[in-house]
């Protein structure tokens, strides 16, 4: 379904990272970060609420610029990109999941998924409903691809936004909380889907969760307290 | 390009409550715009109709503005004169026939010549002082409203008889002629005339409608005692705001005073340029009331999208393309309430249209109302400006904002 990632530099890397927000009084979120994402790694982020692990994914999913440090995506500096490159970016290597699924109401299962894919533009239009319609399939979707969000559980719901975060064969999940709003077994699907990805295709996976047992889960561990890393 | 508009489509069908009331109000601000300016427009030009039209909007007579160069002034260091006479006869205008096709040449509009006398109309034994007009029926349908306001016969009825006579209808009360009877018409200088009465005319103005007829110009001239002459040319322009500068030229090319309507009447001209400034000032502010309503309606639904801006945005969308999205959403509505604002004004136009206003002094009439695409084209403009300007602004704000706080905000 997916090709595999073959990339020897890491896919992302964060080098001496800090974001500060605020005019006059500034707020530290994160604190001179040292990480690399390499492909087939899962990586899971925990730490105490409120300790800086959303502004780290954002960061890394270049949703947002750091005040100091560089963020390379493949070697590449990103920092003097411009908001549409660093869009395009976004569009072509990453995917975002997080715990609010964040589909447009309006647009069916399907019609979420097929967004990314129309906006990138690789595929023909039946390619990527063909596409579409396989990643919502192996999510466990094949029966619901032509609901609205708002006719499916918390859990498919989620699962859609899995599979448009997949859209276009990123080489980065980024999930903030991907099972926070979800019970056991769907949580439990969640972290499957997951697994395969980074087993089967070698994408890697930054996944924030205060869920210990979650974060056992993946291959390493990334605590932050206080924006630094500890 | 089709992702964008798709993505903007499906908004606006999926949210056919709100798209419906978006399109509601700026129906409602056009519909109300274009009925206001028919409305306005159509009394403005009532009024211009009803006062201004029935008078020439130029005429030139044989008068000059100041006396005549004497010869002795030309030859002599002149300061006075006295004991000139003022002729008995009316000099006429000389040439009359070169200077219309000289004034036709350039004039937008058109000129008819006339022959202006006083006389005594005599029937039955009873006498009325009268100003007797010959006109030339092909040209004078072209200046006045003349044509249009016989009765009981057509302005071409004085080709019927030799010295056929058109009378004021209270005239020829006044005296009790009917069509058809002869009556003697007395010139100033004691000549008789009898003419046929083939038909009556009635402006509505009453001083004219007691006091005024009307001939061919060969017949006035025969009253006059003068074969040729022309005393008085009748001119109407395309724009009748330009009447006074019309005026101007003609009297600056012939000599001859020409006096506008303007001139003529200057408490009138104040009118129409308050009556203007009303018209201007009624209309404009409706259209910006209106605009306003759909600024409103559209930057709340644009508003309410910024989630959607934020999603849009962390999937990897431009700010320029979600920018693009919501200003086509806005004109999307903003077009489909233009269109639905078009047919509630015209409606609305229809509707006033019918009404009747009755009154035991007149015949019943109804509201001027006016007809112009230009309103219709001028209250969409407004509309569809406001709408884009509504959709945009509020989408940059969005779209420029870190879709992070949306994100954080919303989760
Ligand atoms: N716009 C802001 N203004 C001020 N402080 C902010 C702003 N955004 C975030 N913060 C602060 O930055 C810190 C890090 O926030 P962040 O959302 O990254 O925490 P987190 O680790 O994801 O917490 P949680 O586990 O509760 O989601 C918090 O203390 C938060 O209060
Ligand atoms: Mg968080």
């Amino acid at each position: 379904m997916m090709e595999p990632v073959a990339a020897k530099k890491p896919l992302i890397e964060l080098d001496g990272v800090t974001k500060e927000i605020g005019d006059g009084v500034l707020t530290t979120l994160v604190r001179d970060i040292h990480l690399e994402v390499g492909s087939g790694e899962f990586i899971a982020i925990t730490g105490p609420s409120g300790s800086g692990k959303s502004s780290l994914l954002y960061l890394l999913g270049l949703l947002d610029v750091p005040t100091e440090g560089d963020i390379r995506v493949q070697g590449n500096s990103v920092n003097g990109l411009d908001e549409a490159a660093r869009a395009h970016l976004r569009l072509s290597t990453l995917g975002f999941v997080f715990q609010f699924h964040f589909l447009l109401p309006e647009f069916t299962a399907l019609g979420n998924v097929l967004l990314p894919m129309r906006a990138l533009g690789r595929l023909d239009d039946a390619a990527m409903e063909e596409r579409a319609q396989a990643l919502l399939a192996s999510l466990g979707l094949a029966g619901h691809t032509h609901k609205k969000p708002g006719q499916l559980s918390g859990g498919q719901r989620q699962r859609v936004a899995i599979a448009r975060a997949l859209a276009n064969e990123p080489h980065v999940i980024l999930a903030d909380e991907p099972t926070g709003n979800l019970d056991t077994a769907s949580s439990e699907q969640v972290l499957e889907i997951f697994r395969r990805l980074v087993d089967e295709t070698g994408r890697a996976i930054v996944m924030v969760t205060h869920d210990m047992a979650l974060a056992e889960r993946a291959d390493r561990q990334v605590r932050i307290v206080d924006g630094r890393i500890v | 390009m089709k992702l964008v508009l798709d993505i903007a489509w499906t908004h606006v069908v999926s949210r056919m409550r709100q798209t419906l009331v978006g399109m509601l109000g700026v129906a409602m601000g056009v519909g109300f715009s274009v009925m206001m300016a028919s409305l306005m427009e159509g009394s403005q030009r009532d009024f211009v109709t009803q006062l201004v039209d029935s008078l020439p909007h130029i005429t030139m007579s044989d008068e000059r503005r100041s006396p005549p160069r004497q010869p002795a002034e030309d030859a002599y260091d002149v300061v006075a004169f006295s004991g000139l006479r003022t002729p008995v006869i009316r000099p006429g205008i000389k040439n009359p026939f070169a200077i219309m096709s000289s004034l036709e040449g350039w004039l937008d509009g058109a000129v008819a010549p006339s022959v202006q006398s006083r006389a005594v109309i005599r029937y039955a034994g009873r006498d009325t002082a009268a100003s007797v007009t010959g006109v030339d029926p092909k040209r004078e349908r072209e200046v006045s409203k003349l044509a249009t306001q016989i009765r009981g016969g057509t302005l071409d009825s004085l080709y019927k008889s030799s010295n056929a006579i058109i009378l004021g209808d209270k005239l020829a009360a006044k005296i009790g002629a009917r069509i058809g009877n002869t009556i003697a018409v007395v010139s100033g200088r004691g000549e008789v005339l009898s003419c046929t009465v083939v038909a009556l005319f009635h402006s509505g103005v009453s001083q004219n409608d007691e006091t005024q007829a009307f001939t061919l110009i060969k017949t006035a001239q025969i009253l006059a005692g003068q074969t040729g002459l022309i005393n008085a040319m009748r001119i109407r322009v395309a724009n009748i705001m330009q009447a006074m500068t019309v005026a101007n030229r003609i009297e600056a090319q012939t000599g001859y005073k020409s006096v506008s309507w303007q001139e003529a009447n200057e408490d009138l001209l104040s009118a129409f340029e308050i009556r203007n400034f009303i018209m201007y000032t009624v209309v404009g502010a409706i259209l910006l009331v209106a605009s306003f309503g759909t600024y409103n309606i559209i930057s709340t639904i644009t508003h309410e999208k910024t989630r959607d801006i934020a999603i849009l945005k962390s999937l990897g969308f431009t700010e320029k393309t979600v920018r693009r999205i919501f200003l086509i959403e806005a004109l999307l509505i903003g077009v489909a309430g233009t269109l639905a604002g078009w047919a509630l004004g015209y409606t609305l136009c229809l509707l006033l249209g019918m009404i009747e206003f009755k009154s035991p002094f007149m015949d019943a009439t109804h509201l001027p109302l006016y007809f112009t695409p230009n309103h219709y084209l001028l209250a969409a403009g407004v509309a569809l400006t406001a709408s884009a300007v509504a959709g945009y602004l509020p989408a940059r704000k969005a779209a420029r904002m870190h879709p992070v706080e949306i994100i954080r905000g919303a989760s």
